[in-house]
């Protein structure tokens, strides 16, 4: 017999018992598809999660004021004292390396604004030109701060979509004076709305150069430093830069902390990852009782089909001619009922992202295979006994029975 | 070419040993044609399974065409099953999912004969039955005589030397009956060694030679 007969033969019987085949290809299907759309939900989680992520920025790190290893003594914290403020000159220090691309300070106050006699009170942020491209912020309108020195205290502000429609309703906002505290800035640019959820919402916020932020809030320090290294492998060597510069201009002070984002993003890859490969793993066990059931279903269909191996042997089937052909039909069924699995679990995936936009559900490539894989490994697996047995009946006893 | 030298077959029913055939001698010539008779239970469908290759003597020594075959391993004695050997039975035994012309298909599909050659061979096997318009029906769309030509078919188209045949008008009514037994007559005419199990006593005197069993012997040889 050729590959043909086989599986034309093993289509064959399929075809004549259409409820066992269905069930049968039911039950494949949902083991095959719980793998699919569980997997691609804890993908999709952790696609949301590490976006949300580098959301905030790319190669990102972020110089705060202050050690917080807990490690080592530190004779500046244990006496009480306060670390050492970072300064726009930190700032510009951090500038040197050829592996950083940009650098934004950030100030951070609270403060009153008013227009026209409208008034509330907003989040103001000091920074500078770069920070737009950091933090992949967009605008709506207008321009985004002046690309000038740091130190220059130009009086010019963006805002946020929010203020914007609050404080402005239908005037156009760009070209007007807004007050902040008790100085004026021409407002020059609108940003657009992003609907994150973790970082600063933009849209209730106004930004200013970092030089004016540091007259409004009358503080000669900074609040964080942001680095965009080069590249993500330049990032611990830009670290130690961090590390190294600032420790020689605060006097051999170790008094900053320099946090990558990496190290968090790859945090809750790690915990999502394992969440995926656990419902993945549940949800092959599912497989694996498909596969028991084709075991069940292939011993019924030989005991039902005795008299028709019995023919086969007596028409000249070999034993091992048997066993290839009740194995094919399994693998068959195994890998019809894999197919239709995939198709179902890639449709109801793609269902949960039309349902739901902020969830990448996709399936990793590996759970698919996988899948596919343990479907059909189960199917051959477990219809070895069914197909051995049949192999072993004998002729006459199969031909008797009725 | 059948050459059966003190056959036995014992079954074990119980703690009983039964002796379903017992000290069978036998020689049956090529194109010969002969019908075994006897009582229910006398052994006779044992014995044609043995010939058959479908079971294994309990002693004694099977030849075929001067091969020893009781010591073939399984997969020689499929092959000689399949090659040599034509084997039709009461009940038909018809695979009731393939038509007509697969189910008489299937030997060559056994034997991994080309598709091209078989097809041929299927539509020839057809042809001379007269059963060219049935090739695509389903067993359960056929007359029972149909069916047993149908099964005839199937046991000759790898051109075996020897065609079994246990009870085959069992199933079937006088007339239909009939033409199966011409079927088969035509078949010896053109040089296939049969021998037909048949409790049906006008049946069994068509045939050349008569063996009559009883309690697993041998009980009369009669040529014609
Ligand atoms: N598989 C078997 N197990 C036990 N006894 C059997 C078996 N096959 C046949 N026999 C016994 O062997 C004897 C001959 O049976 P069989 O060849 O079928 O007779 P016949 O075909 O002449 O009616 C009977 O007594 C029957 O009960
Ligand atoms: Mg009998």
């Amino acid at each position: 017999m050729n590959g043909r007969d086989v599986s034309s033969f093993a289509w064959g019987a399929l075809r004549g018992y259409p409820t066992r085949t269905l069930l049968m290809l039911l039950a494949m299907a949902i083991g095959v598809a719980a793998v699919v759309v569980l997997t691609s939900l804890g993908e999709g989680a952790r696609r949301y999660v590490t976006d949300q992520f580098s959301s905030l920025g790319t190669n990102l790190l972020i110089v705060l004021p202050g050690r917080s290893e807990t490690a080592g003594a530190n004779p500046t914290t244990m006496m009480g004292e306060t670390p050492r403020d970072l300064t726009l000159d930190d700032a510009l220090a951090l500038r040197r390396s050829y592996s950083v691309r940009r650098i934004a300070p950030l100030n951070v106050g609270s403060a009153d604004i008013r227009w026209r006699g409208r008034q509330r009170e907003v989040t103001v942020i000091g920074t500078n030109a770069q920070m737009l491209a950091i933090r992949h912020w967009k605008l709506s309108q207008g321009k985004f701060l002046p690309a000038t020195d740091m130190d220059l205290a130009t009086p010019v502000c963006v805002i946020g979509g929010l203020i914007r429609r609050e404080l402005f309703g239908a005037t156009r906002a760009v070209g007007e004076w807004l007050r902040i505290g008790d100085r004026r800035f021409r407002v020059i640019g609108v940003m657009r709305s992003e609907g994150r959820s973790i970082g600063v919402d933009v849209q209730e916020t106004v930004m200013i150069p970092v030089a004016s932020a540091q007259q409004l809030f009358n503080t000669p320090s900074l609040f964080r430093i942001l680095v965009e290294a080069k590249s993500r492998e330049s990032i611990p060597s830009v670290k130690q830069f961090i590390v190294d510069t600032l420790q020689e201009r605060h006097q051999g002070e170790r008094d900053v902390t320099v946090i990558t984002q990496d190290a968090v993003l790859a945090t809750f890859d790690r915990i999502f990852s394992a969440l995926t490969y656990a419902v993945g793993g549940i949800a092959a066990i599912s497989l694996m009782v498909a596969g028991i059931l084709i075991m069940n279903v292939m011993l019924v269909a030989v005991s039902q089909r005795t008299a028709e191996i019995g023919l086969l042997k007596a028409l000249g089937a070999a034993p091992r001619q048997i066993v290839t052909l009740i194995m094919a039909e399994a693998l068959l069924l195994s890998a019809l009922g894999a197919g239709s699995g995939l198709l179902l679990g890639e449709g109801a995936s793609a269902l949960i992202r039309y349902a739901f936009p902020v969830l990448p559900a996709h399936a990793p490539l590996w759970a698919a295979l996988s899948a596919v894989l343990v479907a059909l490994s189960t199917g051959l697996l477990f219809s070895l006994l069914p197909a051995r047995r049949a192999a072993r009946l004998d002729p006459v006893l199969a031909l008797a029975r009725r | 070419m059948i050459e059966l030298q003190h056959i036995r077959r014992d079954f074990l029913v119980g703690d009983q040993t039964v002796h379903a055939l017992d000290d069978i001698n036998l020689c049956i010539d090529r194109a010969e044609y002969v019908s075994i008779m006897g009582p229910s239970g006398s052994g006779k469908s044992t014995l044609l399974n043995l010939v058959g290759l479908l079971d294994r003597a309990t002693s004694g020594q099977y030849l075929l065409d001067g091969d020893d075959v009781t010591t073939l391993s399984d997969v020689q004695q499929a092959q000689t099953r399949n090659r040599r050997i034509g084997f039709v039975f009461q009940a038909f035994h018809l695979v009731p999912r393939l038509t007509a012309a697969e189910n008489v298909e299937l030997p060559l599909v056994l034997a991994a004969v080309p598709v091209d050659q078989r097809k041929a061979r299927v539509a020839a096997a057809l042809q001379t039955l007269n059963l060219t318009d049935r090739a695509h029906h389903k067993p359960d769309q056929l007359s029972g005589g149909q069916r047993q030509r149908i099964a005839i078919a199937r046991a000759t188209i790898t051109e075996p030397a020897v065609l079994l045949a246990d009870e085959p008008t069992g199933n079937l009514d006088h007339k239909s009956g009939g033409d199966v037994i011409d079927t088969l007559e035509a078949l010896n005419r053109r040089g296939i060694t049969l021998i037909v199990v048949t409790h049906d006593a006008e049946l069994g005197a068509r045939a050349h030679r008569r063996v009559l069993m009883r309690d697993g012997r041998v009980e009369a040889d009669t040529p014609a």
